[in-house]
C-alpha cells in the first residue's frame, strides 16, 4: 500500500465518527434506526482505516526492525494551522503521525469502541416499543431508550475525540481530543439527567457528571500549563521534533533538569486526572451512573487509556527528567503504586457489580503509571492494551448481567430491588451462559491467570521490569514490585469474589431467578472481545521465557520498543543516561511471584466465596472478620467526605459569601455608595448656594431649562440632575488632584512609589 | 461607485446613523415595518464590511500601516481632524460589531414598547462603536466613545428589568468617571504635542521625555504619569478590570437581551481596544513599568470573576460575571504586550532580534485580540439564550428551573454548545485564544499565569452550574408545555454557533489578519 494512501487513511481515522456525530445531531435526531446505523458506519470506517494502517505498519515494521528503529514515524503529515509571527516556521502545525505506539493503539481503540457501539444497540433495547412510562432523561427498562439518537451521537463524538488523540502528532491536537472526551463523558455520565434516587447519600447521574468533569478539569488546567511550558521550551508541540534526542539534550542544557521535571509533572497531572489516579480518582466510581456502554468506553477503550497514553507518548521527556531529577520518577511510581493498592482494597468491599470493576480499573491504571515511573515503557503500553480489551469485556459483561436482572425485574414487577447489587444475584451461570463464560475469560485475564490470558503476560512484564530495575540500583522499583504484587493478589481475590457472588450458587432473589441471556447485539461483542482478552497476550511472551532461547518472540516488546529505542541510544551518546529499552535477562522470581499472586488470589477468593456460596440475606463473609476495616473500605477510605469538607464547601462559601457578598457587594459597592452620597451632599450644598445668590437674574434661562428638564423627565424621571451633580463632583476632585500635582504636593507620594517599584517590586 | 470605494470605511461607520435618522422619520405605529427595516438596514454595514474584508485579505495584508484612511479637517484650530483608518486589529473588531448588531436587532423583535426609539438608539450605538474602532484621532475617538455611552444608558434605563434605575445610573456614573479623566488626558496630550492625530502622536508625543510641558509649566514625566493613570482607569472601567467591575453585573442583569448582547459583545471591547491602540503605544515606558501590576489585575479578574460567577443564582448575573472572567485573559495578554513593547522605551535598548519575548508577545497580543472576538460571540450567544429561557419562564432564578431539557430539546443542545464555547472547550473558538494568551504569558509572567488557572477551573464550575440547574434534574410540573425555540430565535443563534465552530476548527482565517498587524508591532 502506497504511503499516500496510508497517510490519507490516517487522516480519515477520526473522521468517520465525527461525521456521524454531526449527521445524527443535525439530520437523524428523531430517527432511532438511522442513528445507530450512522454511528456504526462511522466507527466501522474507523476500524477499517485504523486496522489497515496498524497492520501495515506492524507487518512492514516487524520485517525490518532496524529501519523502523531509525525512523519510527512511518506516517507523518501536517498542515499549517495557526499563524504566529511573520514567517511560516513560526506557525503551529496540526497533523497526524503513526509510529509503532500509535499503531497498537489504532489496533485496540477502534475495535473496542466498535464492539461497544454494536452492544449499545441491544443495550438500549432497539426493536422494542417505547413502553408505558417514558420519562425523558431516565432509564427505561421496559422499552427502547427515548433519547436513543442522542446516545449514539455522543458515543460517536467520544470515539472521534479518542481517535484524534491517538493519531495526533502534537500535544495540542491531543489535548483537543482529550477535552472533547471530557465533554462527552460529562454528557454521557449525566445521560439520565432527570434521574433521582431516594437515598440522599447516593449520587444521581447529573452530579456524577459534574464531579467527573470538574475533577478532571482540575488536572487539565495544570496540564495546559505543561503544554505551554513544553511549547515554549521546545519551540514546537510536535512529538517527534520536540522529543528527539538533540532537542531533549538542548533543552536540558538550556533550561535544566529542574524545568524539564516540572514540565513532566505538569503533564503527568493531566494523567492523574484522566486516568483517575490518587488523589483525583474520586470521579471514576461515580461515573458508573452512566449507561453501561459508557462505562465501558470511559474505563476501557478511551478516556482513562488516554491518560496513560499521554505519559507513554511523552516518555522520552519523562525518562530524561527522571534521570536528571529522580524525584520525578519517585512521584510518578509512588502515585501509581499507591493508587493500585488503595483501589484494590476498596474493590474488596463493594457490592455494586460495576463499582467493583470501576475500582479495579483505577487499580490497574495504577499498575501502568507505576510502570512508567520506573521506566518500564513497553510494559506500561502492553498492559494498557490488554487491560482495554479485558476491561471492555468485563464492563459489557456486567451490563449484560444488569440487563438480565432488569428483565427479571420486569417479569416479577419488582422495581425496588437493586439489579446492580451482587447480593441480589447468584446462580446466573445457568441463566446467562454466554455472559458467564465470557465474564470468566475477562475476569481471569484481570486476575492474571497464568499462561493463557493476556493480563498475565502484561502484568508479568511489569513485574519483570520492576524486579530488574530494583536489582539494578533503583530502590523505588523494589517498593513498586512489592506493592504491585500485593495489589495483584487482591485483584485476583476480588475477581473470584465477583464471579462467585454473581454466577455461582443459587439465585438469591426473584430478579436473578427470572433473569435471561441478552440478545445477539450484546453477546457477539462479548465473544469477540473475549478472544482478544485471551489471545492478545501471546504477542508478548518474553523472548527467553523459562530460560529458553529462540522458541518465543516478544513481538509487542520489539515492535513498540523501537519507538524510542534509537532515541535513547542517541541520548546516552549525548551524555544523558537513560535506561535503554532492552530485552531483560531471564529471572525466575518475577514469574513465580505472578503465578503465586494470581493463582493464590483466585484460590482464596474461591475458598471464601465460591466453596460455600452466599445464601439470600447472608452478610459478606469478610464483613465480620475485618470489622472497622470493612467499613473503611466500604466507604472508600472516606475520600469523598474529605474532599467535600476540604474543597467543595469552602469553594462554595468563598464564591458566594466572600467574593460576591463581601468584596463586590460590601467592599466595592459600599465604598461607591459612600462616595455617591458624599458627592451628592456637596452637590446639594452648591445647588442651594446657586439658588440664593444668583437666582433672580437668570430666571428666564432657568425657566427655559426647567421646561427642558420636564421634557427630559418623562424619559428620565428626574435623574439628570443627579448625573450632572455627580459628574461635577468628580470633576472637582480631579481638578483638586491636578492642582495638587501642579504645586508638588504629591511628589513625596510619587517618590515613594518609585522607591517601592525599584527596590521592592522589580527585584521580586 | 467611486465615492463608495474611496470612502468605504466612512460609509460603514455612518450608515447606521443615516439608517437611524430614516427610521426616526417613520410613523410610530408601523412597528412591524420598523423592526424589519431596521434589521435589513443593519445588514448593509455587514455586507460592506465583508466586501472590505475580502479586499483586505487579497490586497492589503502584506502592507504595513493603516488603510482605507480618510482625513478631513474638523477642528483645525486645535489640531484635530476627522481621521479614520484601520489595521488588522480594528478590522477584526469592526467585523465583530457588524455581525452582532443585526443579530441583536433580530433578537429584539419581541420588544413591544417604543419600538422605534429602541431601533434608533441601537443603530446610533452601532455608529459609535464602529467609529471608535476606526478612529485615528484622539478627539474623534473620544466623541465616538461618548456616543457609545449614551444610547446604552437609555437602552438599560427604558427597556431594562425591575432594577433598571439603579443599574443604568451606576453604568452611567462609572463610565462617566472614566470618561472625564480620559478627556482631561486627551487634552493634555493635545496641548503638549499640538495634535490629536494618533500616528503623529507616535512621533511627537512618545519621544517627549524630559523638560517642561509648553503652556503649563508642568514637568513632562509627571504629566505623562497622570495622563497614563487616567487612561488606564477609563479603559479598565470599560473592560472591566477587577475591582472596577461592579457596574457590569447590574447593567447586564437589568439590560434588555439585545442590550446585554451588544454590551458584552462589543462595548467591553472598547476598553481593551483602548489599551492596545492608545495606552501602550502612547505610554510605552509607563506601560512597561506597570505591566506586572496589569497582569496581576488581569489574574484577579480571571480568578474573582470565576468565583463570583459561581456564587450567582441569577442566570443572567452568572453570565455577566463570566465576562469579567473572560476579559481577564484579554488583560493578561495586554500586560504581556505592555511588558515587551515598552522594553525598548524603558530600557533604552531593543530586545535582541529573535528573543523569545518577541514571540511571546506576538502570540499573547494576537491571542488577546482574538479572545475579544471570541468572547463577543460567546457572550452574546449566552445572553441571548438566557433571554430565550427568560421569555418562556419569566424567571432568571437558577433554583426555579429544573429539567428544562425535556421540554426544550433544541434549546438544551444549543445552550450546551454555546456554554462549551464560553468554557473554552478545544474545538471551539474560546480555547484557541485562551491557549494563545496562556502560551504567550507563560514566558513573561509564569506565576501569574499559574494562579490564573484557578480561574479557568472555576470557569468550568460556573458553566456546569448554569447547564445543570437549567437543563438537568426532574422536569417540574409548571414547565410542562413550554415551547421550544422559534425560527427567529434559531436565526439569531446559528450564525454565532457557526462562527464559534469555524474559529475553533480553522482559526487562521481570522487570526492571520490579526497576526499580520501584531507581528509588525513587534517586528
Amino acid at each position: 500500500m502506497s504511503e499516500e494512501t496510508l497517510t490519507l487513511f490516517t487522516w480519515l481515522v477520526p473522521a468517520g465518527p465525527l461525521l456521524a456525530f454531526f449527521l445524527i445531531i443535525l439530520l437523524f435526531n428523531r430517527n432511532k434506526t438511522l442513528s445507530w446505523i450512522t454511528a456504526w458506519a462511522g466507527i466501522f470506517a474507523s476500524l477499517f482505516f485504523g486496522w489497515t494502517v496498524a497492520l501495515t505498519v506492524f507487518f512492514e515494521g516487524i520485517e525490518d526492525l532496524y529501519a523502523l528503529a531509525h525512523h519510527p514515524e512511518v506516517i507523518e503529515s501536517a498542515i499549517a494551522w495557526l499563524p504566529f509571527g511573520e514567517s511560516i516556521e513560526g506557525w503551529l502545525f496540526m497533523g497526524v503521525m503513526v509510529d509503532p505506539l500509535t499503531a497498537v493503539m489504532l489496533f485496540m481503540v477502534p475495535f473496542a469502541t466498535a464492539m461497544i457501539l454494536v452492544y449499545s444497540v441491544g443495550y438500549h433495547r432497539w426493536g422494542l416499543g417505547p413502553g408505558d412510562h417514558v420519562v425523558l432523561g431516565a432509564p427505561n427498562h421496559a422499552g427502547i431508550e427515548p433519547l436513543f439518537a442522542r446516545f449514539f451521537a455522543l458515543m460517536s463524538l467520544f470515539a472521534g475525540g479518542m481517535l484524534a488523540l491517538v493519531v495526533s502528532d502534537n500535544l495540542l491536537l491531543l489535548f483537543m481530543g482529550w477535552e472533547i472526551m471530557g465533554l462527552c463523558s460529562y454528557m454521557l455520565i449525566g445521560f439520565w439527567y432527570a434521574r433521582e434516587y431516594e437515598d440522599p447519600k447516593s449520587t444521581p447521574p447529573r452530579r456524577a457528571a459534574v464531579k467527573a468533569f470538574m475533577t478532571t478539569r482540575a488536572a487539565d488546567v495544570v496540564m495546559l500549563l505543561g503544554i505551554v511550558f513544553f511549547y515554549r521550551v521546545f519551540g514546537t508541540l510536535n512529538f517527534s521534533e520536540a522529543l528527539s534526542a538533540e532537542s531533549l539534550a538542548t533543552a536540558a542544557d538550556v533550561v535544566g533538569f529542574g524545568a524539564l521535571g516540572l514540565m513532566a509533572l505538569f503533564l503527568f497531572t493531566g494523567t492523574v486526572g484522566k486516568s483517575a489516579q490518587w488523589p483525583l480518582h474520586v470521579w471514576l466510581p461515580d461515573a458508573m451512573e452512566g449507561p453501561t456502554p459508557v462505562s465501558a468506553v470511559i474505563h476501557a477503550a478511551a478516556m482513562v487509556s488516554a491518560g496513560v497514553y499521554l505519559i507513554v507518548r511523552i516518555f522520552p521527556l519523562i525518562a530524561v527528567a527522571m534521570e536528571g531529577l529522580p524525584v520525578v520518577g519517585i512521584i510518578i511510581a509512588g502515585i501509581g503504586a499507591f493508587t493500585a493498592i488503595m483501589a484494590a482494597t476498596i474493590a474488596l468491599a463493594q457490592y455494586d457489580v460495576k463499582r467493583v470493576l470501576a475500582y479495579s480499573t483505577i487499580s490497574q491504571l495504577g499498575f501502568m503509571v507505576a510502570a512508567i515511573g520506573i521506566g518500564a515503557y513497553v510494559a506500561a503500553a502492553f498492559h494498557l492494551i490488554t487491560h482495554a480489551f479485558f476491561k471492555a469485556l468485563l464492563f459489557l459483561g456486567s451490563g449484560s448481567i444488569i440487563h438480565g436482572m432488569e428483565y427479571g425485574a420486569e417479569v416479577v414487577h419488582d422495581h425496588h430491588t437493586d439489579p446492580q447489587d451482587m447480593r441480589n444475584m447468584g446462580g446466573l451461570r445457568h441463566k446467562m451462559p454466554i455472559t458467564f463464560w465470557t465474564f470468566v475469560a475477562g475476569g481471569f485475564a484481570l486476575a492474571g491467570f497464568p499462561f493463557v490470558t493476556a493480563g498475565f503476560w502484561s502484568k508479568d512484564e511489569i513485574f519483570a521490569e520492576a524486579w530488574f530495575q530494583g536489582t539494578h540500583g533503583n530502590p523505588m522499583a523494589i517498593v513498586v514490585f512489592i506493592v504491585l504484587a500485593i495489589a495483584a493478589l487482591l485483584t485476583a481475590f476480588y475477581t473470584a469474589r465477583q464471579i462467585a457472588l454473581t454466577f455461582l450458587g443459587e439465585p438469591r432473589t426473584e430478579l436473578a431467578e427470572h433473569a435471561h441471556e441478552s440478545d445477539a447485539f450484546m453477546t457477539i461483542p462479548l465473544v469477540l472481545l473475549s478472544l482478544f482478552a485471551i489471545a492478545f497476550g501471546w504477542l508478548g511472551i518474553p523472548d527467553n521465557f523459562l530460560g529458553t532461547d529462540g522458541i518465543f518472540y516478544n513481538y509487542f516488546h520489539h515492535f513498540v520498543g523501537v519507538t524510542v529505542e534509537e532515541r535513547f541510544v542517541e541520548l546516552n551518546e549525548l551524555g544523558i543516561h537513560v535506561h535503554e529499552i532492552a530485552t531483560l535477562p531471564w529471572e525466575w522470581l518475577p514469574l513465580i511471584t505472578s503465578l503465586v499472586v494470581a493463582l493464590g488470589g483466585l484460590f482464596l477468593g474461591w475458598w471464601v466465596y465460591g466453596r460455600d456460596p452466599l445464601a439470600a440475606g447472608e452478610p459478606d463473609p469478610m464483613e465480620e472478620p475485618l470489622g472497622p476495616v470493612w467499613d473503611f473500605l466500604y466507604w472508600k477510605w472516606y475520600w469523598d467526605e474529605l474532599y467535600h469538607a476540604v474543597f467543595v464547601e469552602p469553594v462554595e462559601y468563598f464564591s458566594d459569601t466572600v467574593v460576591y457578598q463581601l468584596v463586590d457587594k460590601g467592599l466595592i459597592d459600599g465604598t461607591l455608595h459612600l462616595i455617591g452620597r458624599g458627592v451628592y451632599g456637596v452637590g446639594a450644598y452648591f445647588k442651594g448656594f446657586e439658588e440664593t445668590v444668583i437666582s433672580d437674574g437668570v430666571d428666564a434661562v432657568k425657566d427655559g431649562f426647567l421646561d427642558m428638564s420636564r421634557e427630559m423627565r418623562t424619559i428620565q424621571s428626574g435623574k439628570l440632575q443627579e448625573y450632572v451633580l455627580v459628574s461635577a463632583g468628580i470633576a472637582s476632585v480631579l481638578a483638586i488632584l491636578i492642582l495638587a500635582i501642579n504645586f508638588d504636593v504629591l511628589n513625596p507620594v510619587f517618590e515613594w512609589w518609585n522607591n517601592v517599584w525599584i527596590n521592592v517590586i522589580l527585584p521580586f | 461607485m467611486e465615492f463608495l470605494q474611496e470612502n468605504l470605511l466612512s460609509v460603514i461607520i455612518f450608515w447606521p446613523l443615516v439608517a437611524a435618522l430614516f427610521i426616526f422619520l417613520l410613523p410610530d405605529d408601523e412597528e412591524s415595518l420598523i423592526r424589519r427595516l431596521s434589521f435589513v438596514l443593519s445588514l448593509v454595514p455587514l455586507a460592506l464590511t465583508l466586501f472590505l474584508w475580502f479586499d483586505w485579505a487579497a490586497n492589503y495584508r502584506a502592507l504595513p500601516g493603516f488603510h482605507f484612511e480618510t482625513i478631513l479637517p474638523w477642528f483645525p484650530a486645535i489640531g484635530s481632524s476627522y481621521h479614520v483608518g484601520i489595521d488588522g486589529i480594528s478590522l477584526a473588531l469592526i467585523l465583530l460589531t457588524v455581525i452582532l448588531t443585526p443579530l441583536s436587532i433580530l433578537a429584539s423583535f419581541n420588544i413591544e414598547e417604543r419600538v422605534k426609539m429602541f431601533m434608533v438608539l441601537f443603530l446610533f450605538l452601532e455608529t459609535g462603536m464602529l467609529g471608535l474602532f476606526a478612529s485615528l484621532d484622539l478627539l474623534i475617538f473620544f466623541v465616538f466613545w461618548e456616543i457609545g455611552l449614551v444610547p446604552m444608558y437609555f437602552l438599560i434605563r427604558l427597556w431594562g428589568g425591575a432594577d433598571r434605575e439603579y443599574a443604568s445610573f451606576k453604568f452611567f456614573i462609572y463610565t462617566m468617571a472614566g470618561s472625564l479623566g480620559l478627556l482631561l488626558s486627551i487634552q493634555i496630550i493635545g496641548l503638549a504635542a499640538g495634535t490629536f492625530d494618533i500616528p503623529l502622536l507616535m512621533e511627537q508625543w512618545v519621544p517627549l521625555t524630559e523638560g517642561v510641558l509648553p503652556g503649563t509649566g508642568l514637568p513632562v514625566d509627571l504629566v505623562k504619569t497622570v495622563a497614563y493613570v487616567l487612561f488606564v482607569i477609563a479603559f479598565a472601567i470599560k473592560v472591566p478590570v477587577w475591582p472596577f467591575h461592579t457596574w457590569l453585573p447590574d447593567a447586564h442583569t437589568q439590560a434588555p437581551t439585545a442590550g446585554s448582547m451588544i454590551l458584552a459583545g462589543v462595548l467591553l471591547k472598547l476598553g481593551a481596544y483602548g489599551f492596545i491602540r492608545l495606552v501602550i503605544p502612547l505610554f510605552p515606558e509607563e506601560a512597561y513599568i506597570t505591566a506586572g501590576v496589569l497582569a496581576v489585575f488581569g489574574m484577579l479578574s480571571i480568578v474573582f470573576g470565576g468565583f463570583a460567577a459561581y456564587g450567582q443564582w441569577d442566570f443572567k448575573r452568572l453570565v455577566a460575571y463570566s465576562s469579567i472572567n473572560h476579559m481577564g485573559f484579554v488583560v493578561l495578554g495586554i500586560a504581556v504586550m505592555a511588558a515587551v513593547y515598552g522594553f525598548e522605551f524603558a530600557q533604552g535598548v531593543a530586545l535582541p532580534a529573535g528573543h523569545a519575548y518577541s514571540r511571546d508577545a506576538i502570540i499573547a497580543t494576537s491571542g488577546a485580540v482574538f479572545q475579544m472576538f471570541n468572547h463577543g460571540l460567546s457572550a452574546a450567544g449566552m445572553f441571548f439564550l438566557v433571554g430565550v429561557v427568560y421569555d418562556r419562564t419569566h424567571t432568571r432564578d437558577l433554583k426555579r428551573y429544573s429539567g428544562l431539557w425535556s421540554v426544550l430539546p433544541a434549546f438544551g443542545a444549543i445552550l450546551i454548545f454555546t456554554s462549551m464555547a464560553s468554557l473554552g472547550l478545544p474545538g471551539l473558538n474560546g480555547f484557541v485564544s485562551e491557549f494563545m494568551i496562556v502560551r504567550g504569558a507563560w514566558g513573561v509572567f509564569p506565576v501569574v499565569v499559574a494562579l490564573s488557572m484557578l480561574g479557568l477551573l472555576m470557569t468550568g464550575a460556573y458553566i456546569l452550574k448554569g447547564i445543570g440547574q437549567t437543563l438537568h434534574g426532574p422536569l417540574l410540573p409548571e414547565w410542562r408545555g413550554l415551547k421550544d425555540m422559534t425560527l427567529r430565535e434559531h436565526l439569531v443563534i446559528w450564525p454565532l454557533m457557526a462562527l464559534m465552530l469555524s474559529l475553533g476548527v480553522w482559526p487562521q482565517w481570522l487570526v492571520a489578519i490579526i497576526n499580520d498587524t501584531v507581528s509588525r508591532i513587534f517586528g
